[in-house]
């Protein structure tokens, strides 16, 4: 098994010490010393309370933070949530922790969690975000029921968010997900989720682990096995997404992460999802995505002039990428003024389909090809930025929905330039 | 006297048939190995020409750059120009073969050199092909990286490292080729020199103003807004 060689001795001395377990609850940190405390004391708390009777772990995979995350995890004591709950559980809830060999990188935690649950034969494996600092209790129950009571194989979370939060996974993830395969999963990239045992024991067998592009993506790419493998997956609504901290995001690593995998994913499933049209939703718990009306602070004029700039400094490389019908478009638009700035949704549809035609082409470098497309996702989210300006939850809902559909028709483009790049 | 000239013509005949008659089937063999010559270099050039199309040599040539560099020179594809050089070298090679046959000791070291240059000839054009290779990627990367940190001359910093890397790599070629070895070597250390040195002023002296601004604004406060300016993706 995979597992001998991923986890060291002294982990699996910890597994074997904890037994069988019907919950295992993953942590994926580095370096999260500021946030893992409520996080800790939400998961004990949740487990206590909606899972009393249920053998349970939480088993922590580091990077290697220099800022004692590990001891604060192993070391946080049960007692202060049990004097504030006044409910005691009826078994041990061990905390464990192992530093994985390698650099700091999200898909080999995911992996080592899988290969514990795998290991402990857990029932459900939640995996938990440790900067979800909105984190409830309630949280736990809202992902663990459905696999562990309704046998569900992938409980996906709804957030509440921020009407400019999340931009690439409304506006490329999710209808780009949901055209190819057909399910309309709100976050198929997320940060917290829910898996069956036998989902997980399937999908560390999967070739995801052996390829980079599809490693640092692990999640996303979860997601679509469980689609393409017929499982059953669900939505569960968790409340408030936590803001993240913008100075922290670097674009083109998230696009990496993300839409590399997402394309990757093309190559090995193009029998499945060239036959497949339209889309349906999927089972949802709780309340379907709300969205709040903070205002946000960006510099519009910037927007404009980082996606200009890319439009013309990039223009051969998105020569060899784009069709010269597309590229113009998209230089005419560079030259609008913010006030009448407007990259339309069928046009962006068309721009990410022709990079995923070229992705699976190889026609110049496939990191070069996952760069290229951040200035003009720039544009877009300039396009979002002026639309939904004065508009309510209801309207983003409505024009989230229009681009989906416009994906969806796009779809028969997509194999077309597919087959043969125009 | 009379008889004298006679014999020597005679003599000077008999040589002539015997030198020919001595020369005629090596010259048969000569002919005879540069036909079996022409007939192996042209199916090494369709072999070639096959693994090429294969193992689609022409999407690495186009990645390097040097599709877009014979296009503007108005010659065949990367494909067919490799094949073509293959057909040629091994022709002259098989015909430089015959001609060794004649045994015309003056020619002898000149094929000798020849079949001594080939394997560099073939080294040079990998290290020509591998360098264009690298140019055109990391000129690429560089643009890339430049423009997604919104770094204002990208284009000039990708043309620059794709200069740079060219410049490194022709002197290599020449190096190994041995032409002109030390004048590249020379040229190359005083284009690279002057261009570090002319940076060197232009920011040191001629503009510590705007350098220090620049500097400034890249990397503490431009980077700040940059990433103001991100909404979260996820």
């Amino acid at each position: 098994m995979a597992e001998e060689t991923l986890l060291t001795d002294d982990f699996l001395r910890q597994l074997i010490h904890v037994g069988e377990v019907d919950i295992l609850v993953g942590l994926r940190t580095h370096n999260n010393a500021k946030t893992i405390e409520p996080v800790i004391r939400a998961i004990q708390a949740g487990i206590l309370k909606c899972f009393p009777r249920e053998r349970s772990v939480i088993v922590n995979a580091d990077g290697g933070s220099l800022d004692r995350t590990q001891e604060l995890i192993v070391g946080a004591s049960i007692d202060d949530v049990w004097s504030v709950s006044k409910v005691y559980a009826l078994r041990t809830l061990h905390s464990i922790s192992t530093r994985y060999a390698g650099s700091p990188e999200p898909g080999t935690a995911l992996r080592t969690i899988l290969a514990a649950a795998d290991l402990l034969r857990a029932k459900a494996c939640v995996v938990i975000s440790p900067d979800s600092t909105t984190i409830e209790p309630d949280w736990l129950q809202r992902l663990i029921r459905p696999v562990y009571h309704d046998n569900f194989d992938l409980v996906c979370p709804i957030y509440s968010r921020q009407k400019f939060e999340g931009v690439l996974m409304q506006n490329l993830l999710y209808p780009m997900t949901r055209a190819i395969y057909g399910h309309r999963v709100r976050e198929p990239y997320a940060s917290e989720f829910a898996i069956s045992g036998r989902l997980a024991t399937d999908f560390l067998t999967r070739e995801t682990w052996n390829d980079e592009r599809t490693r640092i993506g692990a999640e996303i790419c979860l997601t679509i096995a469980a689609i393409t493998g017929n499982y059953r997956v669900c939505q569960s609504f968790l409340g408030p997404k936590a803001q993240p901290d913008r100075s922290a995001s670097d674009l083109v690593a998230v696009m990496r992460r993300t839409v590399g995998a997402l394309f990757t994913s093309l190559d090995s499933n193009f029998p499945l999802w060239s036959t497949i049209a339209g889309s349906q939703p999927v089972p949802t718990l709780g309340s379907q995505s709300e969205v709040m009306l903070e205002p946000v602070r960006v510099n519009r004029k910037r927007i404009r002039e980082m996606f200009a700039i890319g439009v013309a400094e990039l223009e051969p490389v998105l020569r060899s990428i784009l069709s010269a019908s597309t590229l113009s478009e998209l230089q005419r638009i560079a030259t609008l003024e913010v006030s009448e700035f407007n990259y339309p949704p069928d046009l962006w549809g068309k721009t990410v389909f022709e990079f995923a035609a070229s992705y699976h082409k190889s026609v110049i470098s496939r990191d070069h090809i996952v760069q290229a497309l951040v200035p003009l996702y720039r544009g877009r989210t300039l396009t979002l930025l002026l639309e939904n300006r004065d508009g309510s939850g209801e309207e983003i809902e409505r024009k989230l929905e229009s681009l989906c559909g416009d994906f969806e028709r796009l779809k028969p483009y997509l194999l077309e330039v597919w087959a043969d790049r125009k | 006297m009379r008889e004298i000239i006679i014999t020597e013509l005679t003599q000077a005949f008999q040589d002539l048939a015997r030198g020919f008659a001595h020369y005629l089937p090596r010259l048969i063999v000569m002919l005879i190995i540069a036909f079996i010559g022409w007939v192996i270099a042209y199916l090494l050039k369709l072999l070639a020409r096959s693994i090429l199309r294969l193992t689609k040599f022409s999407k690495l040539s186009e990645n390097a750059g040097a599709t877009q560099l014979l296009n503007q020179a108005a010659l065949p594809s990367s494909t067919e120009l490799l094949s073509r050089f293959v057909f040629w070298v091994a022709w002259v090679g098989f015909i430089l073969l015959g001609v060794s046959v004649l045994g015309i000791v003056a020619l002898q070291e000149y094929i000798a050199q020849f079949f001594l240059f080939l394997p560099r000839l073939f080294v040079a054009m990998v290290i020509l092909f591998f360098g264009l290779l690298a140019a055109t990627f990391f000129s690429r990367a560089a643009l890339l990286a430049a423009v997604n940190m919104n770094f204002r001359s990208s284009r000039l910093l990708s043309i620059s490292i794709r200069i740079i890397i060219s410049i490194f790599a022709l002197s290599m070629v020449f190096e190994v080729l041995g032409v002109a070895k030390e004048t590249m070597l020379i040229a190359f250390g005083a284009v690279f020199g002057a261009v570090m040195l002319s940076l060197a002023i232009a920011f040191g002296i001629g503009g510590k103003d705007v350098a220090r601004e620049f500097l400034e604004r890249r990397l503490v406060t431009g980077r700040k807004e940059d990433k103001e300016d991100e909404l979260s993706p996820l």
